[in-house]
C-alpha cells in the first residue's frame, strides 16, 4: 500500500473516531445541535416581524433568512467541540498513542479535522432540512443547497483547524472550552442573525470586516434568493485564508507540542 | 547489534535536567528492567527512545534506528505501552485495536483478525464490544498491551505497566510479558516495583536523580551488596551460646534483638545443613531458620542512601486524596 493511501485510511479512521467520539459524548454534540436550534426556535418565534424592517433584504420569511446563521453557529461550535475533543486526548495521553505511531504525524490533526468537517457536513443538513420541514424554501435550488452545504463543511474545516491548533498549544480542555463565550461574541459580531445594513456602528464597521460575515452571506445567497458568484467566491476566499491560518497554526503548534514533550 | 543502545543521553527541561547523560545497552531478545523511584527520570528515557520526546543531548538508537533522524523507523519497529493505559474510554476494545492496526499500517483484512487474535490472547474477546470505560484497571492494561502487540513490534516499551494493578492482575501481565519475550520480543520495562524487576528483568538499570547508578543482572547487582545470611531464631538467654556454636561457620552480623543470631554464609542454603549441626550439637534449640538474600531494594540502599519503597509509600501517600 503506498503511503499516500496508507495516511489516507489512518485520516479516514482517526475522522471516524472523532465522529463517533462526539456522537458518544452528549457534552459535544449537544452544542453543536440543540443549543442552535433551540436559538433558532427562539429567534424565528420572537423576533420574525424583523423582516418587515426598512433595509431588511427582502426573504420568504425569518425562518429563511436565519438558516445560515444557525448553521454557522453550529459549524463554528463543532470547530470549538473538536478542539475540546482535541485536547481531552491531549491531556489523557491518547494523542500520544498517536505519536507513536508510524504516521505523518500532521495526519493526526488533518483525522481530527476531517470529524470536524464531517460534523459540520450534519450540522448543515440538519437546519436545511429543519428549514424545508418548517416551510423554508431554497431559492437556489437544489445546486444553492449543495453550494450551502458545501461552504459549511469547508468552513467547519476551517475553524476546527484554530481550535486544533489551541488544543495543541495549550493541551488544556478547560482553555479551549473557555473560548465558548468568544466564538459566539465573534458570530454576532457578523451578519450571521442579523441584517449588517441595520446594524449600528461600531458593530456594523466590525461585522462589515468580519470574515465570518463574508462567509455567512455565501452560505445564505443560495438560500434566499441563488447563487451569486461574488458572494460565493469571497465566502471561499474567507475559508482559505481560515484554513490557510489554522493549518499553519496547527503546525506550529504540533511542533512546540513534540518538543516539549 | 544492541536493540536499544544509548549514550549520553540527556534531557532538560529549562534549567531542570531530567535525563542526565546515561548509557544503555539492551541486547536482543532481553527484558531490560529500569528501576527507580518517581521522578528519577524513568518516564522521560522511555518517551526518549519511543520518539515522543526530543532529547537535548546524546544519541539513542532502537532497534538500529536513531531516534532523531529515523523517528518513523523506530515507531516501526516498537510497541508502546505507556504509564497509566492512554486509552479512550469512549472506544470499545474492538475498535481501539482496529484503530491501532490501521495506524500501524495493517491491511484492513489482516489487521481484523489480527485484533481478534490479540483480544484472544489477552482474554478480552467476551469485552470486545463494550467501552474501554467500563474496563477494569487490570483489563485496561491488557487491552493496552495487545494494542501495543498489533504490528509484532521487534522492541516493546512498557512503562509502569502494572503500577496500581492487585497482585492477580499483575501477575497476568508478567506472564504475558514472559511469553512476549520467549517469542523473541525485546522488552524494556519501566517499574518502580522491586519484586518485578527481580522477577522479570535479565538486566536492571537502577536510576536515580536522572543517573544511572547500578546496572547488572539482579544476582549480580544484589551479589555486589552482600552475601544471603541466616536468620536463626534461639529464643532470649541462647543467643550467646548460639554465636558461639557458629563461630568459624560463616561471618556474624550485628543482632536485630536478643533473641535472633544473623550469621552471614558464604554457599547460602548449602550451608545450612552445617550450622543446624552445629547449634544441635551445642544443645541450642532453634525455632526457626529463615536463609535471607540481598534484595534489589539492599542494592537501592547501597547505591542511593535510601530505599526505594520508602519512596513509594511516600508516594502513594502523597497521591491519597485528603
Amino acid at each position: 500500500m503506498s503511503d499516500l493511501a496508507s495516511t489516507a485510511r489512518v485520516v479516514r479512521a482517526l475522522g471516524a473516531r472523532s465522529i463517533r467520539q462526539t456522537f458518544r459524548r452528549p457534552q459535544l454534540i449537544s452544542p453543536i445541535i440543540v443549543f442552535p436550534t433551540l436559538l433558532l426556535a427562539i429567534q424565528t418565534g420572537g423576533a420574525g416581524a424583523g423582516v418587515e424592517l426598512p433595509g431588511f433584504p427582502p426573504v420568504q420569511s425569518f425562518l429563511q433568512f436565519m438558516l445560515a446563521g444557525s448553521m454557522m453557529q453550529a459549524m463554528m461550535l463543532a470547530g470549538n467541540s473538536g478542539g475540546i475533543a482535541f485536547a481531552v486526548d491531549i491531556e489523557m495521553g491518547f494523542t500520544d498513542r498517536l505519536f507513536a505511531a508510524p504516521i505523518p504525524r500532521f495526519a493526526i490533526v488533518l483525522g481530527r479535522l476531517a470529524g470536524t468537517a464531517a460534523l459540520g457536513l450534519f450540522a448543515a443538513l440538519w437546519f436545511l432540512a429543519i428549514g424545508l420541514i418548517f416551510g423554508a424554501e431554497i431559492e437556489g435550488g437544489v445546486p444553492g443547497a449543495l453550494l450551502a452545504i458545501a461552504l459549511i463543511t469547508a468552513s467547519a474545516l476551517a475553524v476546527g483547524g484554530i481550535g486544533a491548533a489551541i488544543a495543541l498549544r495549550s493541551g488544556s480542555a478547560s482553555v479551549v472550552q473557555g473560548l465558548f463565550p468568544l466564538v459566539l461574541v465573534v458570530l454576532f459580531l457578523s451578519s450571521a442573525f442579523f441584517p449588517q445594513e441595520l446594524m449600528i456602528e461600531p458593530a456594523r464597521t466590525i461585522a462589515e470586516y468580519n470574515p465570518l460575515s463574508f462567509i455567512v452571506e455565501g452560505v445564505r445567497e443560495p438560500i434566499i434568493s441563488g447563487i451569486d458568484a461574488t458572494h460565493t467566491l469571497e465566502a471561499v476566499a474567507a475559508i482559505a485564508g481560515i484554513i490557510i491560518l489554522g493549518l499553519v497554526l496547527s503546525a506550529r503548534a504540533l511542533q512546540h507540542r513534540l518538543r516539549v514533550g | 547489534m544492541p536493540a536499544i543502545e544509548v549514550a549520553g543521553l540527556e534531557r532538560a527541561f529549562g534549567e531542570v535536567l531530567a535525563v542526565q547523560g546515561i548509557d544503555i545497552a539492551v541486547a536482543e531478545g532481553e527484558i531490560y528492567g529500569f528501576l527507580g523511584p518517581n521522578g528519577a527520570g524513568k518516564t522521560t528515557t522511555v518517551r526518549m527512545l519511543t520518539t515522543l520526546l526530543l532529547p537535548t543531548g546524546g544519541t539513542a538508537s532502537v532497534a538500529g534506528h536513531d531516534v532523531v533522524a529515523e523517528a518513523r523507523q523506530v515507531r516501526s519497529s516498537i510497541g508502546v505501552a505507556l504509564q497509566e493505559a492512554a486509552l479512550d474510554p469512549l472506544m470499545t476494545g474492538r475498535e481501539l485495536i482496529r484503530l491501532q492496526a490501521t495506524l500501524q499500517g495493517l491491511p484492513p483484512a489482516s489487521g481484523r483478525k489480527r485484533a481478534d487474535g490479540l483480544l484472544e490472547r489477552v482474554g478480552l474477546s467476551d469485552a470486545a464490544e463494550r467501552r474501554v470505560g467500563t474496563y477494569s484497571g487490570g483489563m485496561q492494561r491488557r487491552l493496552d498491551l495487545a494494542a501495543a502487540l498489533v504490528h509484532e513490534p521487534r522492541v516493546l516499551f512498557l512503562d509502569e505497566p502494572t503500577t496500581g494493578l492487585d497482585p492477580v492482575s499483575r501477575k497476568t501481565i508478567w506472564e504475558e510479558v514472559r511469553a512476549l519475550n520467549d517469542d523473541g520480543t525485546t522488552v524494556f520495562l519501566t517499574t518502580q516495583y522491586l519484586e518485578e524487576a527481580d522477577q522479570l528483568a535479565d538486566n536492571v538499570g537502577i536510576i536515580d536523580s536522572g543517573r544511572i547508578v547500578a546496572e547488572g543482572t539482579p544476582e549480580a547487582l544484589k551479589g555486589e551488596v552482600g552475601r544471603p545470611h541466616l536468620e536463626l531464631l534461639v529464643g532470649e538467654g541462647a543467643v550467646q551460646e548460639a554465636e558461639r556454636a557458629c563461630a568459624g561457620l560463616g561471618k556474624l552480623l550485628p543482632p536485630k534483638d536478643g533473641k535472633r543470631v544473623l550469621l552471614e554464609v558464604e554457599n547460602g542454603a548449602a550451608d545450612i545443613p552445617r550450622v543446624v549441626i552445629a547449634l544441635d550439637e551445642a544443645g541450642v534449640a532453634v525455632e526457626s531458620l529463615e536463609l535471607v538474600r540481598p534484595t534489589l531494594d539492599d542494592v537501592f540502599v547501597a547505591k542511593t542512601g535510601y530505599h526505594l519503597e520508602e519512596e513509594e509509600d511516600a508516594g502513594a501517600k502523597e497521591a491519597e486524596p485528603a
